[in-house]
């Protein structure tokens, strides 16, 4: 259909048909006063705050529900428009508190600024305000319910976009209220946004409770760093330190949403484990220096290393947090002193196929055009956890009738529905993939060299056949690989049969990694194995396992970040000289570093994310850097300098990033060489081993998030008690175990005791103990077989 | 002759007579001079001095950390920190005003929504440290109890024609 004409305030306007008045009029730059419409939510009208003059109409109509329609004369700004939306702000204010001086909204409210234009100086109003008792949502969200003007944009919110109906309205008339109806703190890993959108100070931030005015800040856009989509915020600072994050608006990528762990990850930032000062070990007790004194002393143990040992000793190991320039200079660095030993994959243990990948696969597409998308096939994916925002937009795909599939190691509560989901042991993802490329091969009757021979052991089941036929049927399929996937010990061959399946299925493949920057690691070459001129080095496991004589870390808290962290606590023992670049003071770093240089986190240095995507976003420090903390780049230029390695006299991050570029096409190529799968790879495993799966809670992913205060409450109330064993009934019973009894876990060389969790959306034959905890950081791997026995 | 004039005016010492008619003009008229600080002139209840935090009856703190005083300054005189204190309630944990920089406007008084932060008619204060310029929360609540009296009856004098 054409795009109907319609005049508003005079102004001739072109809308699309079935658009709403309200919308045409914000294209066209004409202010509307409203309150419930909020342009990613459905549309209620029950705020009545919009109401507009229509030609021909005897009343005013809402404009957020009042369709567009050829010659229509919209009139906002008549006498009997302001008359209609002064009159509703009138019945507006009649039960609001007024408390803006003690309200956190006060300043940025959108009742407070519409009462400035609308409200009557006087109120009529006699008689008692009525009151609402406030409820507790959990250690996000503050609730003041008093001055709600039901808007229900958080119901809708939770209802359309979050796909969790935590927040509804009880009640009619004067007695209406916002609540969770039964009290509960809210579970949805999105929850916050309700503090965005609720346009009075109903529902505001907790952790930022009281501490500024929005008068009082300075925003500066920024990324954030915990998920590999790079989510858009603003970092709102007051005299140079953080006080909030909010989303900024990108539909590329965030659309106006970020998710709470991106929200309040900046709690952390004044952690009182944040290091001051430089400090270094000597005879075993740790000393504050100044910088030179501290670089000066990692130079020295560094070069000893390397005059003793040479440069394949030493390893450098950083987060895949890290910003672009970080990364190259770690490499840079390394690769200048002789060794490609440099690597991000800290949680990962397959790097077979690194050898013939030489570059990460990025989405060829915007990170929003997954809710295009008409098939898609999640692979070790939590999207929902791992990659909040993501997983907003596969549930709106879903809500658009896209096949969601799902072959996962547990049953993961999503927010959209599944169409089809293949729950298997951990040694059997390749089977499920195998199964479908089987049957994709069959339907399309084309042949993948050596794969007939390869696959020939492999039986396509019949949810393997109706993927496969979804995958085919679907114009933009989509195949999600997600961190477990990735963190998987067969990881290299799902990544391979993730490329055939696309083929096959012509459909894309999406790496959503963990961190926010492992495409930028890619791209710079912070993997051993990046250049084709240089020797090749050891991965984040070998390096480990090798137990090299010293160690650079960037950002790496070992029982956190790594895979395997009693391996980590071992090598860091025997090495002679560890180098930790921190952001905050850790158990095993203090008792293994021998230097510690204080780095800035993403928000106290100027820098670049890669997302999943490929776009490069590159952000400014917006913070004045802690204490005497220094941003990374910084750090290793100097060490490059100290060194006496060539070319590293940058003199802004900038000056690095133009080197990057300048390197990118000569040194990086891009040649994506499938893996070659052979049938061994096939061979069906013993079906009594027990398998751990070594998710990562969703906010215990890095080491900012573990020490955000209120994410870590909010974790225990959205994943339960993550310090357990959880086992499907059947496996307990088979064990003869009950739930809250203590066992001890043996996985290759760790143990721990933990109590068991009974949870039946695992498969029977895998054990969930969560990594990324000190609870289980005695454990080895996050995959791989373990034994569990009765104390 | 003008200057005969000049010569008889000088020896009659006219000039020193004009002078004194003056003088005696002011002797015999109503003295305005006081004896400060024994004396003291009487004030308007809008006299701005120095500056006081109230308290309510009950001994409640009023200042409730809105912090508009601070957004209305004009010479950048009040620093605020606020959280939420134990009972849940907004308030500040830091209430600075330097005094160097206050140019005794009294806007921190016309916006503050809870009559908390006041000018009190008390003018002579002086400082004989670095650092006593600021006035804390704990001195401005201090002077607030010592003037209390008299700041509310300020207010009431006030009030009609507020």
């Amino acid at each position: 259909m054409s795009d109907i004409e319609i005049e508003i305030d005079g102004q001739k306007c072109l809308a699309k048909p079935n658009a709403m008045v309200i919308q045409v009029a914000d294209e066209a730059g004409i202010y509307i006063p409203r309150f419930c419409y909020h342009k990613h939510l459905s549309v209620a009208a029950n705020c009545r705050m919009c109401l507009v003059e229509v030609e021909k109409s005897p009343k005013t109509l809402p404009a957020c529900a009042t369709p567009v329609m050829p010659g229509m004369k919209v009139f906002t700004k008549t006498p009997k428009a302001l008359a209609a939306q002064k009159a509703v702000m009138e019945f507006l204010l009649i039960n609001h508190p007024l408390d803006c001086p003690i309200c956190d909204q006060g300043g940025e409210c959108e009742l407070q600024d519409l009462s400035l234009g609308y409200g009557a100086a006087n109120s009529f109003y006699l008689e008692g305000k009525r009151s609402v008792a406030d409820k507790d949502i959990g250690p996000l969200i503050e609730t003041e319910m008093t001055r709600c003007i039901q808007c229900t944009r958080c119901v809708r919110f939770g209802a359309e976009i979050a796909g969790m109906r935590e927040l509804g309205a009880t009640g009619r008339g004067e007695h209406m209220e916002i609540g969770t109806y039964i009290d509960h703190a809210m579970k949805s890993e999105v929850s916050a946004n309700v503090i965005d959108i609720c346009p009075v100070g109903a529902l505001t931030s907790k952790p930022f409770r009281f501490t500024a005015r929005a008068w009082e800040l300075q925003q500066f856009p920024s990324i954030s760093a915990h998920d590999c989509l790079g989510s858009n915020t603003y970092t709102q600072t007051r005299t140079g330190v953080v006080m909030r994050v909010v989303p900024h608006e990108n539909a590329k990528i965030n659309e106006t949403w970020i998710s709470d762990r991106d929200r309040f990850s900046y709690e952390a930032l004044y952690h009182v484990d944040r290091i001051n000062t430089p400090l270094i070990k000597i005879n075993g007790s740790w000393q504050e220096v100044e910088w030179p004194v501290a670089l000066e002393f990692a130079v020295k143990g560094l070069q000893k290393v390397l005059e003793k040992h040479g440069p394949e000793q030493i390893g450098a190991l950083a987060s895949p947090n890290s910003t672009l320039e970080e990364f190259y200079l770690l490499q840079k660095l390394m690769r200048a002193l002789g060794t490609s030993n440099v690597d991000h994959r800290l949680r990962q243990t397959d790097f077979s196929d690194q050898e013939n990948t030489d570059i990460f696969t990025k989405i060829d597409f915007n990170i929003s055009e997954l809710q295009h998308s008409n098939a898609i096939l999640l692979v070790g994916s939590n999207i929902q956890k791992e990659q909040p925002i993501a997983g907003l937009h596969v549930r709106k795909a879903a809500l658009n009738n896209a096949k969601v599939m799902a072959i996962n190691l547990m049953d993961y509560p999503f927010n959209f529905s599944v169409a089809e989901k293949s729950i298997v042991a951990s040694d059997e993802i390749v089977f499920r993939l195998a199964g479908i490329t089987k049957a994709l091969m069959t339907s399309t009757d084309s042949a993948v060299e050596h794969m007939a021979v390869t696959l020939a052991n492999v039986v396509s089941s019949d949810n393997d056949v109706l993927m496969a036929q979804h995958l085919l049927a679907g114009e933009k399929a989509c195949i999600i690989l997600g961190n477990i996937a990735f963190n998987h010990p067969q990881s290299a061959t799902i990544r391979s049969l993730a490329h055939t399946i696309a083929k096959l299925s012509s459909s894309r493949v999406a790496f959503l990694t963990e961190g926010a920057n492992a495409a930028g690691a890619w791209l710079v070459g912070a993997v051993p194995n990046a250049t084709s001129t240089v020797k090749k080095g050891l991965d984040a496991q070998a390096q480990l396992s090798e137990k090299l004589k010293a160690y650079i870390l960037m950002n790496v808290e070992p029982d956190g970040d790594c895979a395997n962290p009693v391996m980590a606590r071992k090598a860091l023992k025997s090495a002679d000289f560890v180098v930790s670049l921190s952001l905050f003071s850790d158990a095993m770093i203090n008792d293994d570093a021998d230097v510690i240089l204080p780095m800035t986190p993403a928000t106290e240095t100027s820098g670049t994310f890669v997302n999943a995507a490929g776009t490069w976003q590159t952000f400014n420090g917006v913070a004045t850097p802690f204490a005497s903390s220094r941003p990374a780049w910084k750090i290793l230029r100097v060490l490059g300098n100290l060194l006496h390695c060539q070319g590293f006299d940058f003199n802004s991050s900038e000056e690095v990033q133009a080197e990057i570029k300048l390197n990118l096409e000569e040194n990086f190529s891009s040649q994506t060489v499938a893996h070659s799968l052979s049938a061994k790879d096939f061979v069906k495993p013993s079906a009594e081993k027990l398998y751990r799966v070594g998710g990562i809670p969703i906010y215990s992913v890095d080491s900012l998030v573990r020490r955000a205060h209120a994410l870590q409450i909010a974790q225990s109330v959205i994943e339960g008690d993550v310090a357990v064993v959880r086992l499907h009934t059947k496996t307990a019973e088979r064990l003869q175990l009950k739930e809250g009894m203590k066992v001890r876990v043996k996985q290759k060389v760790g143990e721990e005791i933990l109590p068991v969790m009974f949870d039946d959306s695992l498969h029977e034959r895998n054990v969930y103990i969560a990594g990324g905890i000190s609870a289980s950081a005695g454990l080895s791997e996050l995959f791989g077989e373990v034994e569990i026995n009765k104390l | 002759m003008q200057k005969l004039k000049q010569f008889i005016k000088s020896f009659s010492l006219w000039e020193l007579l004009k002078g004194l008619k003056l003088t005696g003009r002011f002797f015999f008229s109503r003295k305005v001079t006081i004896q400060y600080p024994e004396e003291k002139t009487p004030m308007s209840p809008r006299f701005r001095g120095i500056h006081a935090q109230r308290r309510y009856p009950n001994g409640e703190e009023r200042c409730i950390a809105c912090k508009l005083c601070e957004a209305v300054c004009p010479a950048l005189a009040i620093t605020i920190e606020a959280e939420p204190r134990e009972d849940g309630s907004r308030r500040t944990t830091l209430y600075d005003i330097d005094l160097f920089k206050c140019v005794y406007c009294g806007l921190c008084e016309e916006v503050c929504p809870v009559d908390a932060i006041v000018l009190t008619g008390a003018h002579d204060y002086h400082m004989e440290n670095r650092g006593e310029n600021i006035l804390t929360k704990e001195k401005l609540l201090a002077i607030g109890d010592k003037y209390e009296a008299e700041i509310a009856k300020a207010r009431a004098e006030d009030a009609p024609y507020r």
